[in-house]
């Protein structure tokens, strides 16, 4: 490999790994696996249940912290002033450094992704689905979001702004969508059953 | 205090750094303004390398118009980009040169 800072297989080696069915990494993964239980260091059991804590979180804390702020506005502000101390309030435990929470309007819609690898609020929503750590979806979300969306079933209408963010640093995202036009004929739970996880990461806008 | 406010016409350098680097190539030398400041983090680039004691660094939120990011695309003249450059990635511009 020639030693040039601009080259850019060097910058497509480091994501590869993110790829969903990478079968090196898989190797390098099991082998690791087996020489860690081998020395005695882990136990099969350990990973299990390491892998069970990761995949714990889910779209239902999401929903919770979006319902909320929907039917509470003081919440609502505390939310989009501080989303970690926010969401933190309803006994979620974020690992995040921090969460900014962006607000969708009838002039606005907010569509999250991470360029780089697969960066996402795990903590609230727990993994990414495949196609938001796939490269065509890292690619194409910035490049041209709304042919994205449109895929996604949402044709967004050209007089509302698009904001796409890119989560490429510390910061994690999660979209407050618009709530439903007969927001008070629901309660909270109802609220919450409507609210999908692609609400979220806004590749879908509307709700109910 | 930091350098930058909100508010404030910036351009991404294109620093060609190697390694553990989290600024994309698709912004280097775009012009965009800050619309927030995240605090103090610790480097990426020194993170990776296990350097855990390098300063922290300010970060920053800087919108790009896709309309300028991407020109050969079609994007409505008020869709924007939204990303974190850290602060020595930054340089400040004129309002001139970025006329969103």
């Amino acid at each position: 490999m020639p030693h040039d800072a601009h080259h850019h297989e060097e910058h497509e080696a480091l994501v590869i790994e993110d790829e969903a069915g990478n079968i090196e990494a898989q190797i390098i993964v099991n082998a690791l696996q087996e020489v860690l239980i081998g020395k005695g260091l882990l136990t099969a059991h350990e990973v299990t249940a390491a892998i069970a804590k990761l995949e714990s979180p889910g779209i239902h804390l999401g929903a919770k912290v979006v319902a909320k702020a929907w039917t509470d506005p003081a919440y609502k502000a505390r939310l989009m002033e501080d989303g970690r101390a926010a969401v933190q309030e309803l006994d979620i435990p974020v690992t995040e450094a921090r969460i900014i929470v962006v607000e969708n309007t009838p002039t606005r819609h907010n569509l999250i992704t991470c360029t780089l690898c697969s960066c996402y609020p795990r903590s609230i929503l727990g993994q990414p689905p495949s196609w938001y750590i796939s490269k065509a979806y890292r690619a194409r979300s910035v490049r041209e979001p709304r042919s994205v969306l449109s895929e996604f079933g949402l044709n967004l209408p050209l007089e509302v702004r698009l904001d796409v963010h890119d989560s490429n640093a510390d910061m994690r995202y999660l979209v407050l969508p618009e709530p439903p036009a007969d927001l008070a004929s629901y309660d909270l739970a109802a609220l919450e059953a409507m609210i999908s996880r692609d609400h979220l990461i806004g590749v879908a806008r509307h709700v109910g | 205090m930091t350098r930058f406010c909100e508010g404030d016409p910036v351009q991404v350098l294109a620093l060609g750094k190697a390694g553990h680097v989290r600024i994309p190539h698709y912004v280097r030398e775009h012009f965009g303004t800050v619309v927030g400041y995240c605090g103090t983090y610790l480097n990426p680039e020194d993170l990776a390398v296990g350097n855990t004691g390098g300063k922290a660094v300010d970060l920053y939120r800087v919108a790009f118009d896709q309309s300028a990011l991407w020109p050969d695309e079609a994007h409505p003249a008020h869709d924007r980009l939204i990303i974190e450059i850290y602060d020595h990635w930054l340089a400040p511009a004129t309002e001139t040169e970025h006329a969103p």
